[in-house]
């Protein structure tokens, strides 16, 4: 340990912001260092909770490290690290230190005891990472960023209002179990909801991490989604609607992913399609489904960033990330097309690499609960998942048709980084009873590698194999083609802007009609004035003078009448 | 009929796999790997949590074949609907 109650959140935030002060090589190796530093803080520390600081009535608990926030900041700063290798060839200050302060928001974030310390480092995650789409400093990457932004910051928005509610109520600010009954519960439970993308909350993650940096996309799939997964644990583990909503977070992503043509997205659907399996953990509730949780969201950071750094990679050396225009790529780039494979095999849950010892727990979870059609679903979304990331990701960039694109190889820093993410993921996956089960939640009591479970999985995963050839040998596989799909997000990006503008110009017209309509009006009284008070008007012929007396004599008269009234 | 892997635009290196002969290979691997699950599921007492397991013969191999072939053709279909050209949401 560095020091008594040091956050390792703050190594990372403070360590990133004075990062410009630094240049060159001695910048790379003290960018490198505080990820580590960050991880022998965080080892050194005993459960419990510190660093609590009174803020009017409020007592924030800066500090909370148990089993579940461990896990997470843990990969957190794993991953970090693993992100600063991946961008050690750049030369760019503003990625820098939003790469390392949006880390240290995800860690504080993991590790605060109450929900306003919670929210703050919430919206720093927002702040922090937009950074890193802007930074491709393209218009189309701003307007993502842009529309990235506000979403985020709603979350953090609503994040703050249920925070408000629950707090009025219940005189309460920490942030243990909540459940969708508690005052504010559902304010914060669509907050979670927002960054962990559910259902038709998810287009902000197939939206802008596709236009992020090349390092900033392996950056950004680590973070924020699986802070929300770490949020919807704390707070909403064994909501029986996370259940349904995981279910078809893994479910619905495969099929955009299969016809989508960038690879990115194709990867961010992916993500989506991962994080439904880690929500269904939550729901089922039970202390192996949590494990199962924690577990899935530790493998998946790396092999997710895995899969991200090598199509990064791609993207850095032949300028294209569109399946159309990739293919043949193993002649130039074998090492990258290696670690693909890897990364490939481990989201697949191939026996022996990370993701079949950490799905197999949730889906024995749902199994045990007798949920078998939640089950099925989880099977039927593996056999997407296959396809996907599995194939589609290493077969149309590295293989299939020769695109003829021969370029360099990926940077060496690249290669560390995809060498050190690549080995975790197989180590993970044929040690997980030294390397992953005992940083869980709850004791684990489970052996993945039964005769049944292996036969079962390579089953699944084979005979999805021989579908994809039999698919493509027959004409039948749906080719890539440059094109968009329309997506939820069609709805705030064309339809709410067309309905807009028809408003607008229909409030436009009827304003316009309306002002003539009184000007027309205005118009005539005027004119009425004019020809009966005008120069020559009727009433303007006659005397001035007699016609003041006889309204005089009027007004006095109705007087007289009125007071005799 | 769609070749896996048709040959390279350039003529530099030759690679194993630009042979159609050595992807057919591959192919036939796989074919043999899953024969191979086919006859193992019968040899084994299998030790899952649902019926339908043990008593569906090779449950998980027809499951994953169906699923994929209904996930890929039906988002084929499904493009139909959702394709727009690429500068969909420039204009």
């Amino acid at each position: 340990m560095i020091a008594e109650g040091l956050n390792p959140a703050l190594i990372l935030i403070a360590g990133g912001l004075l990062a410009p002060l630094l240049g060159g090589r001695v910048r790379a190796v003290y960018m490198l260092m505080l990820p580590l530093l960050g991880i022998i803080q965080l080892c050194g520390m005993d459960y419990g909770s510190g660093n609590s600081i009174s803020l009017f009535d409020l007592n924030l608990i800066m500090l909370r490290l148990d089993r579940l926030s461990f896990i997470f900041a843990l990969i957190f700063l794993i991953a970090s690290w693993l992100g600063v290798i991946y961008a050690l060839h750049l030369r760019d200050t503003v990625q820098d230190v939003a790469a390392l302060v949006y880390a240290g928001a995800a860690i504080g974030a993991v590790l605060a005891g109450d929900l306003v310390t919670l929210f703050i480092y919430w919206e720093l995650t927002a702040v922090s990472s937009v950074f890193l789409i802007w930074a491709r400093r393209s218009e189309e990457a701003f307007r993502a960023g842009l529309r990235y932004l506000v979403i985020q910051v709603g979350s953090g928005v609503l994040l703050l209002a249920g925070l408000i509610v629950h707090f009025r109520v219940t005189g309460s600010i920490a942030f243990d179990h909540l459940g969708l009954e508690t005052p504010g519960g559902l304010l914060i439970f669509l907050a979670f909801g927002i960054k962990c993308a559910f259902p038709l909350l998810h287009n902000w993650l197939q939206d802008a991490y596709p236009q992020a940096t090349v390092t900033g996309a392996v950056v950004l799939s680590a973070f924020t989604t699986k802070l929300a997964v770490y949020a919807l644990a704390r707070g909403y583990a064994g909501t029986e609607i996370l259940i349904y909503i995981g279910a078809t977070m893994t479910a619905f992503p495969i099929f955009f992913a299969v016809i989508e043509n960038d690879l990115r997205k194709v990867l961010a659907y992916s993500l989506n399609n991962q994080l439904g399996f880690m929500v269904v953990g939550i729901g089922i509730g039970t202390e192996l489904a949590l494990n199962g949780t924690a577990a899935h969201a530790f493998c998946h950071i790396l092999y997710k960033a895995l899969l991200f750094m090598s199509m990064g990679a791609v993207l850095f050396r032949t300028g294209t990330i569109k399946a159309s225009e990739l293919g043949g790529l193993y002649k130039s780039m074998p090492l990258t097309a290696g670690f693909c494979i890897v990364g490939s095999l481990s989201i697949s849950a191939f026996p022996l690499f990370s993701g079949f010892v950490s799905k197999s727990l949730i889906m024995t979870a749902a199994a045990e609960g007798h949920h078998t059609f939640i089950f099925l679903v989880l099977l039927f979304a593996s056999a997407g998942v296959l396809d996907h990331s599995g194939i589609k990701i290493p077969f149309f960039s590295f293989f299939y048709h020769d695109s003829g694109k021969r370029c360099a190889e990926a940077p060496a820093n690249m290669l560390a980084a995809m060498g050190l993410t690549a080995l975790a993921c197989v180590a993970l996956g044929i040690f997980p009873q030294w390397l992953l089960y005992p940083l869980l939640p709850y004791i684990v009591d489970y052996a993945p590698y039964t005769t049944t479970h292996v036969l079962a999985q390579m089953q699944l995963l084979l005979f999805a194999a021989l579908a994809f050839t039999t698919l493509m040998k027959m004409g039948w596989y749906p080719p890539e083609i440059p094109s968009v799909n329309l997506d939820f997000d069609w709805t705030y990006r064309k339809l709410l802007p067309a309905v807009t503008v028809r408003v607008w110009s229909l409030l436009d017209r009827a304003w316009g009609r309306l002002n003539s309509t009184v000007e027309c009006g205005v118009m005539g009284v005027m004119g009425a004035l004019s020809r009966h008070h005008g120069p020559h008007g009727k009433l303007a012929a006659t005397w001035p003078t007699g016609s003041m007396v006889l309204w005089a004599v009027v007004l006095l008269g109705a007087c007289l009448v009125f007071y005799y009234l | 009929m769609t070749s896996l892997t048709p040959p390279a635009h350039h003529p530099d290196k030759k690679y194993w796999l630009d042979e159609s002969r050595n992807v057919n290979k591959l192919v036939w691997l796989l074919i043999m790997a899953c024969a191979g699950l086919i006859l193992f599921d019968a040899l084994y007492a299998k030790h899952g949590h649902f019926a339908f397991e043990e008593s569906f013969p090779v449950f998980y191999g027809v499951f994953g074949f169906l699923a994929y072939c209904f996930i890929v053709l039906s988002a084929k279909a499904l493009r139909r609907i959702l394709k727009r050209d690429e500068d969909y949401y420039d204009r």
